[in-house]
């Protein structure tokens, strides 16, 4: 193992974050080594989009610390390392697919043949390459998503964090877009995703699950299951969830 | 490079919509054409009864423009003052004008006082007659000059602040914004995007309603149509600024509408649309703190008094010191969505 591998993607310790007088985030403690594809679930309001937040930069905690590939976050610089799928779309409904991912490409500092390369690849990959001269307010609800995703996927990042990247997709495309995750992640990409869709995660190498802004379990899918006792994800997480409501 | 690519984007989506662009392009110049015909139609001729054989005085109040009807009676003169027919009664008793104004709009009081005083006064002796000089403007000035300039400044105001407010909320609530601040870009290169590529079109926006407002309106334009511009381009920026700035206090469309009448309206008021002369004191004091104020100030200066840079370098200073505050503020307030 090189020493670029040994460093985690993200190294999150300890983090607190309260929004006024209410505990989003209680107390979060998350490794995630290179090349994971790693799964945060829990329902919504959880706390999932905060910790994303907190991971990337975009916002600050109010206790604890995150490193991203061994460099403490927030920084500037670091917003190049990964690519961001938002849980809204996060398109200029005026735009042209294309155009849509030919701002945010050269936000990332790509430009020319490059970007337009890109682009194509990117389009290939969501099944998107017929419809890139459409304005975004032509897109179905699924096409806008898949969008979204291309963009993230645009400047090759070594971190791919997609909140919710599947909602409004159709099975096969799931399929096909869970795939080549899948084969990202053996090129060395870090994804984490979350989801509330059970069967999605548990495709994940390791999920964390969060309830109330606690991570209540952490391990890999399987893992989890045979702790809990039962046969599904689903289950499990009902379980841990209660279990834990018991103790308190 | 983050910056063009931001101008390139704005740029498109103006292009794409149309609606939009004529609002910015053509709604200012619908407006001025409009309050261009309605105050300056024909010039007023008041209708004005004479009682009495018709005398030198009917013919000097012709002079002036004036409709005459002779009358026989101050009764049937009353019954036409009455329905409206006429402005005014002038009724010579022992060598002296006796006036009846009909007098319930005080604007067409005010002409017709000035059309039978310039007429008696000529009609007296003419040796003693003044003879009226102007230091701007001229005898064929009319209102609309004097407050064109005004609304000039206004309509680039008001357009822009609203344009501007409506973008940068969208951005907001389509989560562009977020989604943008989760790539390198700086908090000030997004706020110089906007500025640049806003710019642009309030640029063109300034050239057309300055081209249109001198050239086909006729407004008269004693100064230099540069120096129109620059005010212009300057008041525009310190809108687009506010817009931005104040659209983060706003949380729909609807409440940018909001600030129409607690941040536009007022300014009117104290832009020299209207004179304050007659309000406190104190009060007038207000309108160094709306940067409409300093822009009409200047555009009147140009336009009607023919003054150039010197005179209007605390306008220019003002304008851009606030435009630059405000964008400084707008980069400050981007820290609620991103720290960093």
């Amino acid at each position: 193992m090189d020493e670029s591998t040994a460093v985690p993607a993200i190294d999150a310790i300890r983090l607190v974050k309260r929004f006024g007088d209410r505990t989003v985030l209680d107390d979060i403690t998350l490794t995630v080594p290179q090349g994971e594809l790693f799964g945060l679930l829990g329902p919504s309001g959880s706390g999932k989009t905060t910790l994303i937040k907190l991971i990337t930069g975009i916002d600050r905690a109010d206790a604890g610390k995150v490193e991203l590939f061994g460099e403490p976050m927030p920084q500037l610089k670091m917003l190049q390392t990964f690519g961001y799928m938002a849980q809204s779309d996060a398109l200029y409904q005026e735009l042209t697919g294309k155009e849509n991912m030919a701002f945010y490409g050269s936000l990332y500092g790509l430009a020319g043949k490059v970007l337009a390369s890109r682009i194509q690849s990117a389009a290939l990959l969501v099944n998107l390459t017929d419809h890139l001269d459409k304005p975004a307010s032509a897109y179905s609800g699924g096409m806008k998503r898949r969008l979204s995703l291309a963009i993230a996927l645009l400047h090759e990042p070594q971190l791919l964090v997609l909140d919710e990247p599947t909602v409004g997709i159709d099975p096969v495309l799931r399929k096909t877009i869970w795939n080549e995750l899948r084969a990202l992640t053996q090129k060395g990409v870090t994804i984490i995703v979350t989801t509330h869709v059970m069967d999605e995660a548990e495709k994940c190498d390791r999920l964390g699950l969060i309830r109330d802004g606690k991570l209540i379990a952490l391990n890999t899918p399987e893992a989890i299951i045979e702790h809990a006792g039962v046969h599904t994800i689903e289950e499990a997480f009902i379980a841990l969830g209660s279990s834990k409501e018991d103790h308190t | 490079m983050r910056i063009r690519a931001l101008v390139v984007r704005i740029i498109r989506q103006f292009v794409r919509d149309k609606r939009t662009l004529a609002l910015l392009f053509l709604a200012p110049l619908l407006i001025l054409s409009l309050t261009k015909l309605v105050f300056d139609g024909r010039t007023v001729s008041p209708e004005i009864g004479l009682i009495g054989p018709a005398s030198a005085l009917a013919d000097k109040l012709e002079e002036q423009n004036a409709s005459i009807t002779v009358f026989d009676s101050m009764d049937d003169a009353d019954k036409a003052l009455h329905s409206g027919d006429l402005d005014a009664i002038i009724q010579i008793r022992d060598g002296k004008a006796d006036i009846t104004l009909e007098g319930s709009d005080p604007s067409v009081s005010r002409s017709t006082q000035l059309v039978m005083q310039k007429a008696l006064q000529s009609s007296a002796q003419d040796d003693l007659a003044p003879s009226v000089h102007y230091l701007y403007g001229g005898p064929d000035m009319a209102s609309f000059d004097s407050f064109g300039p005004v609304l000039i400044g206004f309509f680039s105001f008001f357009f822009v602040f609203l344009l501007a407010g409506v973008s940068f909320l969208r951005e907001r609530t389509s989560g562009t914004l977020e989604r943008l601040l989760a790539t390198p870009i700086r908090r000030s290169e997004i706020v110089l995007g906007y500025l640049a590529g806003f710019g642009i079109f309030t640029l063109i926006q300034a050239s057309l309603i300055a081209w249109f407002s001198v050239q086909v309106l006729g407004m008269s334009m004693a100064g230099h149509i540069v120096n129109m511009l620059l005010i212009n381009l300057l008041l525009s920026l310190t809108a687009l600024t506010l817009g931005t700035l104040l659209s983060s206090f706003a949380s729909s469309e609807f409440q940018i509408i909001q600030f129409i009448p607690i941040i536009i309206v007022p300014q009117a008021f104290f832009s020299g649309l209207f004179n304050l002369d007659a309000m406190n004191p104190v009060l007038q004091k207000l309108s160094y703190i709306m940067p409409l104020y300093y822009g009409a100030d200047a555009m009147r200066g140009i336009m009607v008094r023919g003054e150039g840079i010197p005179d209007i370098q605390l306008d220019i200073y003002v304008l851009a010191g606030l435009s630059i505050l405000f964008a400084l503020l707008n980069v400050t307030a981007l820290k609620k969505h991103r720290r960093m």
